[in-house]
């Protein structure tokens, strides 16, 4: 138990000295941008000089560099971010209305990742062979399928040709946007759910290979029990380890998923903020996908050393 | 992107399969050449002008002028395609060279130098794994405004740790060769010992990496523009050709998506079967 | 057991000379004219050629032989804990059932029950993700015992193998345990469900010396304590005969010689028995050379195909190349060797 504890301070230093330094590089970023901050925060317009001073004075430009980061961390810490320049309008009240559909999404993109990856790899491993071939020739071409190209052929598919989904939106109510959503979750996780059917599948065998589930069927356990408590228990560790990563990395891939299939969240207030340089925005959000990655990673590492002590010792994640 | 690293690697085993199957590598091979030839010779092969706008005629099907149909302003789809191989082709090239040449110099440094500097390096190379590298690409491009320079720069460093980690395994295990320790003891430089011997010897593998990260940097790459954040329209790019497809869809005429997109894969894929074939040959490590 | 009974050991289906056969209900273990064969590269290859074994209930039995003599497959056999493929002929019978006829709910019973397997390597068979005390306890728990009763047995078997600290060890993980130690939960766990044969196969192989003898200490006490019949198979002949009443010697799939342990060096008359007793470093003065048997060691599928040890032994004649040895009754233990003169054997 003691091991356990030092072992979630030890990471929880290792996220937060990750997530102070990724800060301090995107709040950076703004000085290593060419041309003048305040006409960069501006969002690439020619503003006026007195909107410049304006700007200057309410991002503390003329501050030195370490008073500036700290006027900008302690605003995104406290939950007052500032606002965007080229909408006006406060960060948080843009993020605010996303937060949900981005979060459903991923949580939607994960559940489809861990129920089907997870139970077809290990139908693929412990069932008949002609399932697992099946299995196997779908998973090597899903794997191959960026996000972007399956969002494409979704859309043609199941939008127009067969008319189940609709194309574009969020919806309303919580049943409507799961309907909405159900495209962009399977165009944002089917290659990752290949790659994690696939992992689940080579674990479970090398699992029921394992020379102590021979031991356990001659000491006379049932089948079943032998299965659960030695294959599956033993194969989860890597198999949770692999999922969580692809889960951490979801959190990248809304972007393109929300982008194609106009989904408001924030992926595509990323990409929209990026693409008209509105920097205010840019940042804070970047922060947070970044926390979000690490932090999942992190969770991930203290469920495995849970489920397998032994990771306990080394302090890496398996 | 460095999250879908892991993806990736699980895709290699069947590509790998595939690579060593005979007529499935050569055939890649043959793929990868033609695609080489149109981007070199694009001007010269595509039969109309790809930014001839031709609005009366937009949305055309497959026909005898129009091999793969226009787009939705009417411009040829085929022509476009041709024309986009260039970029298509450049951008991964740019990105793979530079990460190389980056990611090589900072392992090398950290592998001979060890004590503080690998330390140091070690660290930020940890600290770049921590952004997903579709983030970092837009946080860049939103620095620097769209276009090519940008998404190719960002992916660079994006890249750069993946190149950096295999390469300082590589370096450190090729410092400890006797050979190096013969070398100082005769009096050469550090930096003669890595540039004349130690790199040279490291080449095959950054070889081999590089010819797998072309495939990804392409897919990426192809990411990127389709968010809108790469070559600006009227450019012929294939992934902001998928993007403009889109609405098109709706109306019933998938063609210029649906073309680009295959264009993509199928690019992305026989590049990555001849870089296994590849990697085979000259035992690369991933 | 009476002495009779140990004397009058006939192998064969057949009554060799006459004596009593005895009573098959009353033997622990009966293995009949067991032939194994599995599948290979080029078809299926013999790995036991005709094993023959009695034990009496509350007996140990030690199943000696170098490597590739077919003592674990002989073991394996009486768990039907073959590979998949293998062939079988002959029968296995544990406490008068037919191990070959039972079905799968029965076979489990059978080894859950009746038998206990402890192998060589606790590594190996204890799993590294589970604690101690789940390992100790979950045949129990199968069984049908709360969790709570499991448990308190699991804590009274540890401290009955001289384990110290239960409480922490049964918290604790495999990888947290030394090699001995950990066999010695395994050997606690094959005792936890009373069964009537333990088979161990080569139990120390994988400790220290010091540790070895402590280990066989353990198992030998144990079980005279529940009177449990104890297989102990090992490559160690001394090792053996201080723990096991009988010794069954094994070369190349097939048993050679049985006899008493008492009666090991006195006794022994098959010329591979009294090569392996010859090679050993206190029989000969310091300085001499160890007597070695000539050859390496063959398996069932390389050995010939009349007398299996007619290629190394020292002493072969032609009639050993012509016909097989059959497995005959002498002294206190029996023997399959031409070379024994015909009127020793019991006749």
């Amino acid at each position: 138990m003691r091991a356990l504890l030092w072992f979630v301070g030890r990471k929880l230093a290792g996220v937060l000295m990750t997530v102070a330094v990724a800060s301090l590089a995107i709040f950076a970023a703004l000085y290593v941008a060419p041309g003048d901050p305040a006409s960069l925060l501006a969002g690439g317009h020619q503003p006026s000089p007195d909107a410049l001073a304006r700007i200057r004075a309410q991002y503390h430009l003329d501050d030195p560099f370490a008073a500036q980061y700290w006027h900008w961390l302690s605003g995104v810490l406290s939950g007052n971010p500032g606002e965007s320049m080229v909408l006006g309008e406060p960060v948080t009240a843009l993020i605010g209305a996303r937060v949900l559909n981005t979060a459903l999404l991923v949580g939607y993109a994960s559940v489809l990742i861990l129920g089907i990856g997870v139970t077809g790899g290990i139908v693929s491993a412990l069932g008949r062979r002609s399932l697992d071939v099946a299995i196997t020739g779908t998973t090597t071409v899903l794997i191959a399928a960026p996000a972007f190209v399956a969002a494409i052929v979704l859309i043609w598919v199941f939008a127009i040709e067969l008319a189940w989904f609709p194309v574009y939106g969020s919806g309303t109510g919580f049943a409507d946007r799961i309907h909405h959503l159900t495209l962009p979750a399977v165009a944002l996780s089917l290659s990752y759910l290949a790659y994690v059917t696939r992992v689940t599948r080579s674990e479970v065998r090398a699992a029921a290979e394992a020379d102590h589930v021979a031991a356990a069927a001659a000491r006379g356990l049932r089948r079943r029990t032998v299965l659960r408590r030695h294959v599956l228990r033993n194969a989860a560790p890597p198999v949770l380890a692999v999922s969580g990563v692809t889960v951490a990395g979801l959190f990248a891939g809304t972007a393109v998923a929300e982008q194609a299939f106009g989904v408001p969240g924030l992926g595509s207030l990323l990409v929209q903020s990026a693409a008209r340089q509105d920097l205010a925005v840019v940042q804070v959000l970047a922060l947070l996908l970044v926390a979000a990655f690490v932090l999942v990673n992190m969770l991930v590492d203290v469920v495995n050393a849970v489920l397998d002590p032994r990771l306990l010792r080394s302090g890496e994640s398996a | 992107m460095t999250t879908l690293t892991p993806t990736r690697r699980a895709w290699l085993d069947p590509v790998h399969r595939v690579a060593t199957v005979g007529w499935a590598s050569a055939s890649a091979g043959a793929v990868c050449c033609v695609v080489v030839l149109v981007a070199v010779f694009a001007p010269w092969l595509a039969p109309h002008d790809p930014n001839a706008v031709d609005p009366l005629n937009a949305l055309a099907p497959f026909s005898a002028e129009h091999p793969l149909g226009t787009d939705d302003l009417g411009r040829d789809l085929l022509s476009r395609l041709i024309a986009g191989t260039r970029a298509g082709l450049a951008g991964p090239l740019l990105v793979v060279l530079a990460s190389g040449v980056a990611g090589t110099a900072l392992a090398v440094s950290a592998a001979w130098f060890g004590g503080w500097l690998d330390a140091v390096v070690s660290r930020v190379l940890d600290i770049l794994f921590a952004f997903p590298g579709l983030v970092l690409a837009i946080t860049v491009v939103a620095v620097f405004g769209t276009g090519f320079l940008a998404p190719v720069v960002a992916l660079s460093i994006a890249f750069v740790p993946l190149v950096a980690r295999v390469m300082r395994a590589a370096a450190l295990r090729e410092r400890s060769l006797p050979y190096v320790e013969a070398l100082r003891v005769q009096g050469f430089s550090g930096r003669h010992i890595c540039l004349r011997h130690l790199v040279p010897n490291l080449a095959p593998l950054l070889f081999v990496q590089a010819a797998i990260g072309f495939g990804y940097a392409m897919l990426d790459l192809a990411s990127i523009s389709f968010l809108g954040l790469g070559l600006q329209p009227p450019a012929a790019d294939w992934g902001l050709m998928i993007a403009n497809g889109q609405p098109s869809i709706l109306a019933g005429a998938p063609q210029q998506s649906i073309c680009a997109a295959v264009a993509v894969v199928v690019t992305v894929v026989s590049f990555t079967v001849v870089a296994e074939r590849l990697a085979t040959r000259f035992g690369g490590g991933r | 057991m009476s002495a009779r009974r140990v004397d009058a050991q006939p192998m064969d289906g057949a009554a060799v000379d006459g004596a009593a056969v005895d009573a098959a209900d009353g033997d622990l273990l009966r293995i009949d004219d067991l032939r194994v064969e599995l599948p290979g590269p080029d078809g299926h290859r013999p790995v036991l050629r005709g094993v023959s074994l009695r034990m009496a209930p509350g007996e140990a039995l030690g199943l000696v032989g170098e490597s590739g003599s077919g003592k674990s497959m002989t073991a394996r056999s009486v768990l039907r804990l073959l590979p998949r493929g293998a062939r079988t002929t002959g029968t296995v019978h544990v406490r008068g059932t037919d191990v070959g006829r039972l079905d799968a709910a029965a076979l489990r019973r059978l080894r859950s029950r009746d038998l206990a397997m402890v192998f060589q390597d606790p590594r190996a068979t204890v799993n590294p993700v589970r604690t101690v005390g789940d390992f100790l306890g979950e045949v129990l728990r199968e069984q049908g015992h709360s969790r709570t009763a499991a448990e308190a047995e699991a804590g009274r078997l540890l401290a009955e193998i001289g384990v110290d600290r239960v409480e922490r060890r049964l918290r604790q993980h495999p990888h947290e345990l030394s090699g001995g130690l950990l066999q010695r939960v395994v050997i606690a766990a094959a005792l936890a469900t009373e069964p009537a044969l333990i088979l161990a196969d080569e139990p120390t192989t994988a400790l220290d010396v010091t540790t070895q003898e402590e280990v066989v200490a353990i198992l030998d006490e144990q079980r005279r304590q529940r009177h449990a019949g104890l297989l102990f198979i090992s490559h160690d002949l001394e090792l053996a005969a201080a723990v096991c009443d009988r010794i069954a010697v094994m070369y190349a799939g097939t048993v050679v010689e049985v006899l008493p342990a008492d009666r090991l060096h006195a006794e022994a008359r098959h010329p591979y028995t009294r090569a392996l007793l010859r090679a050993r470093p206190g029989t000969v003065p310091p300085g001499a050379r160890l007597e070695t048997v000539p050859g390496r060691p063959q398996s069932a599928f390389d050995a010939p195909a009349t007398c299996v040890f007619a290629d190394r032994c020292p002493a072969v004649r032609d009639v050993c190349r012509t016909t097989p040895p059959e497995f005959r009754a002498v002294g206190t233990g029996a023997v399959a060797c031409h070379l024994v003169p015909a009127e020793v054997l019991r006749g």
